[in-house]
């Protein structure tokens, strides 16, 4: 008999496919998916287990399968691994394979961790495996890493387009099987805007897999069909199928998964392969049902052993036989309507083993009038079979111990140990839980968002009673909103279905198998059995989190979704107490694995950041100049001639600067306009230096601590009149000293008259430097005198240049005459290529940020964030000289006065000089007082700053040492891999100590 | 993503604004006046509360402005939304107003 029924379930036999799996070719049906495809070719086998190898086969026909896990590929590029076969709809050429076995499915030499099982239980990395310790990295681990596991990792980058949206609507209704579809009808008669979203290609839910069930006089199925057309009528209402709600966010923000292209045998170019929505929504109505569970006995997951209700909806959906012969062990009501379903399809059901000890009711009773063999008080004592299961043996409780009973030939078992509700939206959703005692699940209590939950997903399983509770929930959910016309929900349903009990089963099944043999799964895709749950107990592992990390039981990539319950349920046994006490573990986001893809949607390649670039980035590009970034901003590193490496020109534009001028792009350091009666008033309160002193045309170098005294950022801050400060921060820091301004101003000090502009993009500032400087500059300026008694080293004036307005400094990072031209931004490269013309007959060269780090620490000028770290105060870096000595409070001076503040081994800036010639120290290395010292070493400090210098002749480096500056003049070493580097601890300031060229 | 209500813009979403932690800590006017443990405990401790917080929230990507929020820290539900300057609202109050639906943010009454 072929797997595949002649007529019946909801694929088109009119419409093969071709499809292969592990290179084998087979032929499958439109509306298959990969599972029903490969189950109606009679393929069981489908995966090795994660530790063990194991043979395994498809449990269920839902997104909470956990064995089947296959990567599919389109080419190279489109390659995803770890995919749900129950979830890969089936398209003409798809290409599957299974994962984590070698050579090949039915051969796998992983399967001698299977007969080595006793030395891999849970947590056996904490015990073995540790000697000698060396072996760990270079051995044990990748063996380890390699021998377990799921889909290998694809090797292109991902070509696919992803798209984003956002929406909002009045409820959104997740779940689309009877209590969603009846809480959408509702909330839409109420004239609410209503999203409707579920997992699946085809909306429908539970009835899908139901020939038995009829609703207001129509097959299950086809009230699902009229009514969501109905739904589609509605110009207020939005339908997503393929979409899996995988996050609930607060207030009521719903991340939605959208697939659009994954189904399709050639999807257009260029159509978005995922979208991920974003919606908030007024209301939620979770209808997001229940999943069977599992039975835990001995020999649970050979291949071939499925949850009964995905063998009836194989069937019924698909139609596909998923045996021949097969033997039923339940412990609730629903399975014995598969046991009917498949017998009526030709399948020999040879027996209906209940937990029970007396199963009565109108499902058993119909099978039993169908000549069934009913067995109560049944357990399951183990199975046979290698890559199929061929027998199972059932054992008989009595008054609580278990006797061998009867064994049957079979080639399939579908087991049900009852339903656990869906909770897992809600309880992200930070409602709280309750224990239900005599539906012995956990069941929504008390929401923490707008939302409410209907059906199963709350416990409510019969279909009447879940479609009225979905129709209350949506009819509520739209009387919430604000609707125009809100119109109560009249819906009423005319169900004609078999009552179902809410019987119920949890934990392991009553076994008389010795423990050391008992290979009784509870959680299928970590391999983890009911000997690991114990064994973890028995070592003291009490609380649910632990046992959980300890075993990994819950923590693949299924989440536990059939194992969670069973788990708790043996913990709670094994620790003799109840299930509500043991706890549950905490529900985090996806509820399913969502693509990378999705997340970044656009924000990949050029459009993962902005990109700020400085007026003069144009010329820069033209010029050869090799860009570095800057935060955001593209800044010109260096000017690359012809044949010149970084080290070669750099040592050109430093010559160049020194000797001659050279000009450079400073546009992007941040400005701050302080503006205000108390401006000045304002900086003295905020930096540490004095400024009400500072005479307006003048400026001086400013540092800005926190209150925690630690140098926080630094600038030079000019007067350009009374009330008007220009502070200059560093690059990085404009948006951070701006906020820390702004929250004094704000919050500390609201009664000062002061306001704050940041002017950071309105200036283009051009940097003129060398000894030269004024005399290229003297030729482009007007209505300002720069000689040098008239301009004197750190003032500031306006004029014009070129005729355009002009703010011009003098001021130096480079430690040369020098000046910082200031010009409205839009006008920058004009005036940058007209100093640059002027120029050239002074020798004038461009630089770029390398050139300018390295003068500048020729200087001892230090750059915050590189030679500062957060934990440097004023007087570690040599600054105290700038603090207002009258000030009686500042920003930071509290803390500086703490003793531990003024040590006098507090690690201080100072210079470093290598011994050796040729030796350039790296960054980040550290400083060592003794030499040939072994790990752990004793260390005093690290190089913040190191460059050879072309002008000295010889590398610098700027460092943090304890107790620095005593120790000019000593010999201190930095220890490296190829042995120590012998330096001397020299004052940081390199070039020009008294500072002659800087005023002249 | 959190829904904050600023009090001079409406309401926006939470990537509009930068958290500005504890509120109602006042710079004490004379440092100079308090040891050094006083001190310390002014520049890091903080209260961690598992309940309703009074925090700041400044509108970085809006008007610049800070103000101040109550919020219960285990739903991240905010209760009100108040001014710099102003003094925190009396909790049980804001509480009562938030239950009976006129929350600072009024669609997510029930």
């Amino acid at each position: 008999m072929s797997s595949r029924t002649a007529g019946g379930g909801r694929i088109d036999r009119s419409q093969p496919l071709r499809f292969t799996f592990d290179g084998n070719s087979y032929e499958g049906c439109a509306g298959d998916t990969l599972a029903s495809g490969l189950l109606a070719n009679g393929v069981h086998l489908v995966g090795r287990s994660f530790k063990y190898h194991r043979p395994r086969g498809i449990l269920a026909a839902g997104s909470e399968e956990p064995n089947a896990l296959v990567t599919v590929s389109r080419d190279a590029a489109r390659y995803t691994p770890n995919l749900r076969a129950t979830q890969v709809e089936l398209y003409d050429g798809l290409i599957a394979m299974s994962q984590n076995r070698w050579p090949s499915l039915r051969h796998d030499i992983g399967r001698v961790n299977d007969l080595f099982s006793r030395f891999f239980p849970a947590g056996f990395y904490y015990k073995t495996f540790m000697w000698p310790r060396t072996a760990w990295k270079a051995l044990y681990e990748p063996v380890i890493r390699r021998a377990a596991g799921l889909g290998s990792a694809p090797t292109r980058p991902d070509p696919d387009r992803y798209a984003q949206r956002y929406a909002h609507c009045d409820v959104l209704v997740v779940g689309a099987g009877p209590a969603g579809i009846a809480a959408a009808l509702a909330a839409a008669d109420g004239g609410a805007r209503v999203m409707l979203c579920d997992e699946q290609a085809e909306f429908g839910g539970s009835l899908l897999g139901d020939v038995a069930a009829h609703i207001d006089g129509d097959d299950g199925r086809a009230w699902v069909e009229r009514s969501i057309a109905a739904l589609r009528l509605n110009t207020r209402v939005t339908l997503l199928a393929r979409t899996t709600a995988f996050g609930y966010f607060p207030h009521n923000l719903i991340g939605l998964n959208e697939r659009l292209t994954d189904h399709l045998s050639h999807p257009t170019q260029g159509q978005p392969r995922e979208r991920l929505w974003q919606v908030r929504a007024r209301t939620v109505v979770l209808a997001t049902g229940a999943i069977e569970r599992p039975l835990v006995f001995p020999g649970n997951d050979r291949p071939g052993i499925l949850l009964a209700g995905a063998g009836q909806t194989y069937l019924n959906r698909y139609g596909v036989r998923v045996g021949t012969r097969v033997v039923i062990v339940t412990a609730a009501d629903a399975a014995y309507q598969a046991a009917l379903d498949l017998h009526d399809a030709g399948v020999v059901v040879a027996a209906v083993a209940d937990v029970r000890q007396a199963p009565s009711g109108a499902l058993p009773e119909a099978v039993r009038l169908e000549g069934i063999h009913v067995i109560p008080a049944s357990t399951v004592l183990g199975t046979d079979g290698d890559l199929r299961v061929s027998r199972i043996s059932l054992g008989r409780t009595d008054n609580g111990s278990v006797r061998a009973a009867q064994s049957f030939d079979c080639d399939a078992v579908l087991m049900s140990g009852g339903f656990t509700p869906s909770v897992h939206l809600f309880s992200q959703s930070r409602g709280k839980l309750e224990w239900n005692e005599k539906l012995q699940a956990f069941i929504p209590g008390r929401s923490a968002e707008n939302e409410r939950s209907a059906g199963a997903c709350r416990g409510v399983f019969g279909l009447a009673e879940a479609l009225a509770d979905g129709a209350t929930a949506g009819a509520a959910a739209a009387g919430a909103a604000a609707a125009p016309e809100p119109r109560a929900s009249s819906r009423r349903f005319l169900v004609e279905a078999e009552a179902i009990g809410s019987d119920t089963y949890l934990g392991a099944l009553p076994t008389a198998t010795p423990p050391s043999k008992d290979k009784s799964f509870v959680d299928w895709q970590h391999d983890v059995t009911t000997k690991d749950l114990a064994l973890a107990t028995r070592e003291g592992f009490q609380s649910i989190e632990h046992v959980k990390r300890y075993t990994t039981t819950g923590m693949a990539t299924d989440q536990g979704k059939t194992s969670n319950l069973n788990a708790m349920a043996i913990v709670a046994q094994k620790l003799d107490v109840t299930l509500p006490q043991v706890g549950l573990t905490t529900f985090r986001m996806p509820y399913t694995p969502v693509t990378f893809g999705s997340f970044a949607g656009i924000s990949r390649g050029d459009l993962f950041d902005p990109v700020r670039t400085t007026p003069t980035h144009a010329w820069a590009a033209a010029n050869g100049a090799m860009f570095e970034n800057v935060g955001l901003w593209k800044r010109a590193r260096y000017f690359a001639r012809a044949g010149e490496n970084m080290h070669a020109a750099v040592a050109r534009e430093c010559l160049a600067v020194r000797n001659a001028c050279g000009i450079f792009d400073a546009s992007t350091l941040g400005k701050i306009e302080v503006v205000g009666a108390d401006a000045a008033e304002f900086m003295n309160r905020l930096y540490i230096n004095s400024w009400t002193t500072l005479g307006v045309g003048r400026s001086r170098y400013g540092i800005l601590c926190r209150d925690d005294g630690f140098i926080y950022d630094d600038g030079v801050v000019a007067r350009l009149s009374d009330d008007r400060f220009h502070v200059t921060t560093t690059t990085g820091g404009a948006p951070r000293v701006l906020a820390m301004m702004e929250d004094y101003r704000q919050t500390e000090w609201p009664d000062l008259k002061v306001w704050l502009t940041s002017t950071t993009e309105q200036w283009a500032v051009i940097a003129v430097q060398g000894p030269r400087a004024r005399a290229v500059l003297e030729s482009l300026v007007e209505g300002i005198d720069i000689s040098a008694a008239a301009m004197p080293h750190m003032s500031v004036g306006r004029g014009l240049i070129c005729g355009i307005p002009m703010l011009l400094f003098r001021v130096s990072f480079t430690g040369e005459l020098g000046f910082e031209v200031n010009v409205p931004a839009d006008f920058g490269a004009a005036v940058w290529e007209a100093i640059y013309a002027s120029g050239q007959r002074h020798g004038m060269v461009e630089y770029g940020t390398e050139t300018m780090h390295v003068l500048r620490a020729e200087k001892g000028y230090i750059i915050v964030g590189q030679d500062t770290d957060g934990t440097v105060t004023p007087d570690d870096a040599g600054l105290t000289w700038a603090i207002g000595k009258t000030k009686t409070d500042f920003v930071g001076k509290r803390s500086l006065q703490r003793e531990s503040m003024k040590a006098s081994n507090r690690k201080q800036l100072v210079g470093l000089r290598p011994r050796s010639a040729g030796v350039t120290l790296e960054e980040g290395a550290q400083v060592a007082a003794k030499p040939g010292q072994r790990p752990p070493m004793e260390l005093i400090g690290h190089v913040t700053s190191s460059y050879a210098s072309s002008v000295l002749g010889y590398s610098i480096a700027l460092a943090l040492v304890a107790g620095g500056r005593a120790k000019i003049g000593q010999t201190v070493y930095v220890p490296m891999p190829g042995g120590d580097l012998e330096v001397e601890v020299t004052s940081p300031v390199f070039y020009d100590p008294t500072g002659a060229r800087i005023n002249g | 993503m959190l829904l904050i209500v600023c009090p001079y813009c409406g309401k926006r979403p939470e990537l509009e604004f930068t958290y500005g932690g504890q509120a109602h800590l006042a710079r004490p006017v004379e440092p100079a006046e308090l040891d050094d443990q006083a001190w310390t405990d002014f520049l890091y401790m903080r209260t961690n509360i598992k309940g309703i917080y009074a925090e700041r929230w400044r509108h970085a990507r809006g008007c610049g402005r800070f103000f101040n929020a109550l919020r219960d820290t285990t739903t991240d539900h905010f209760l009100s939304f108040y001014k710099t300057g102003e003094p925190m609202p009396d909790i049980a109050a804001a509480k009562a107003s938030a239950a009976l639906g006129n929350r600072a943010l009024p669609e997510n009454g029930k």
